[in-house]
């Protein structure tokens, strides 16, 4: 028995050995390997976390598709929040490789137990937020998921070069909404202005806490789940964005940015870490409603799956009976 | 012996780690676990991969190529889905 024991600890070692050495080789793991428990529950966390982003941000961008300024308009806002949905797909269906279902994401989510991202949790006030949206939300987005088409889980990679592709027009759209108000009327202007003050300091946020205080981080690096660091990431979005800024003629909101010579890259103000804790364990804007919301039309969907299930029962029944 | 009962099967071979398993061709077997051997003995024989799938022939449904037109509905009719829709600004390198 106790020989047994160390045997099967042994060898747990020994495949964990294997493992690492794939990843260091920059091997992909694939769903049929062996992989430590830990490296799969992280990789659900992360994954189904994602997908749920995705869904969840359906949310902020739809409350403006009836009110979008012009037919044109409309009609892009609500591609880019089908594409949203799409991704929301892809990426359910490589997290359930690890072994989860959907339905247990899904409840994961709807009782909290499961986070998306905190930025979903902000209303948006005005069209303006459309175009902060697309650009700074989507923008840090891209720049977390294009160094993720390295991580180290095959499909998760897949996935992710799949969304990129998809991706660089839900920025520039947004771009595109923000040069037309930033170059409009002073209201316009305003507008534009106000969207970026608001959505600026929570996009950083999107790349989560600093690293020394990241709870996942370093174990994450080691396994190549993550390529680079949050700060990392933080930086390159921080350093793009300036020039974006410059000319759209806004004011930055950050007034402690400032060019470091010796970087060579902007040391900028601190984050309110307080609002992102905050915002994140439930008690921003509009958690509660996102939530409501999600529950809100998975039970209205309820009848589809019904009806297609009973569908598919009739279809059965009546092979069958040709059959006979 | 008859080959009659032998079933079809579709092979999908990953060329290597982190690609897709991609379609190279079908076979005949009794059962999956013949049609892995196959597989590998038909298809694999200079290296060409590091994993197979075999999916029963009869298990994938396909879409008609006849059909495309109605089938598939790409929305070429909508270029704003595309990022090169939006010129941007030559000032702005960095997007």
């Amino acid at each position: 028995m106790v020989n047994n024991m160390i045997k099967n600890t042994l060898s747990e070692i020994e495949l964990e050995r294997l493992f690492q050495e794939k990843i260091d080789a920059e091997q992909k793991i694939e769903p049929k390997d062996w992989m430590p428990d830990a490296y799969r529950q992280n990789l659900i966390r992360q994954m189904s976390q994602h997908a749920h982003s995705e869904v969840i941000g359906m949310q902020p961008e739809g409350n403006w598709i009836t009110r979008a300024p012009s037919l044109r308009r409309k009609a892009v806002l609500l591609s880019k929040v089908q594409d949203e949905a799409g991704h929301g797909l892809y990426l359910y269906s490589a997290t359930e490789t690890l072994g989860i279902s959907r339905a247990q994401m899904i409840e994961a989510l709807q009782t909290g137990t499961a986070k998306y991202a905190s930025i979903f949790n902000y209303p948006t006030q005005t069209w303006g937020d459309m175009g902060a949206i697309g650009w700074l939300v989507d923008g840090a987005a891209i720049c977390n998921q294009v160094s993720l088409q390295r991580t180290s889980y095959g499909p998760y990679a897949r996935s992710m070069i799949r969304i990129c592709k998809e991706e660089s027009f839900h920025q520039r759209q947004g771009y595109q909404i923000m040069i037309e108000l930033a170059h409009g009327t002073p209201a316009q202007k305003a507008m534009a202005q106000d969207s970026l003050n608001r959505f600026y300091w929570p996009s950083l946020m999107m790349f989560g806490p600093h690293d020394s205080e990241s709870a996942h981080s370093a174990r994450s690096m080691k396994w190549k789940i993550k390529r680079e660091t949050n700060d990392d990431l933080r930086q390159k979005f921080i350093d793009q964005t300036v020039s974006q800024i410059t000319f759209l003629g806004l004011e930055h909101p950050d007034k402690d940015l400032v060019w470091n010579e010796k970087r060579e890259q902007y040391d900028s103000g601190e984050l309110d870490w307080d609002e992102f804790y905050s915002v994140i364990n439930g008690n921003g804007h509009c958690n509660r409603q996102r939530i409501q919301h999600h529950v809100k039309a998975h039970e209205d969907g309820a009848w589809v799956r019904e009806a297609t299930a009973a569908y598919n029962r009739k279809k059965e029944l009546k092979q069958t009976v040709d059959a006979a | 012996m008859t080959t009659e009962k032998l079933e079809l099967f579709e092979v999908f071979v990953r060329p290597k780690r982190g690609l897709d398993h991609k379609h190279v061709g079908s076979l005949h077997a009794q059962g999956r676990e013949q049609a892995l051997e196959y597989a590998r003995d038909v298809y694999t024989r200079r290296t060409e991969g590091i994993s197979i799938w075999v999916v029963k022939s009869q298990d994938i449904s396909a879409s008609q190529e006849d059909d495309n037109e109605s089938f598939f509905d790409p929305s070429d009719d909508k270029p704003y889905r595309h990022a090169t829709y939006y010129p941007l600004p030559k000032e702005i390198t960095t997007m």
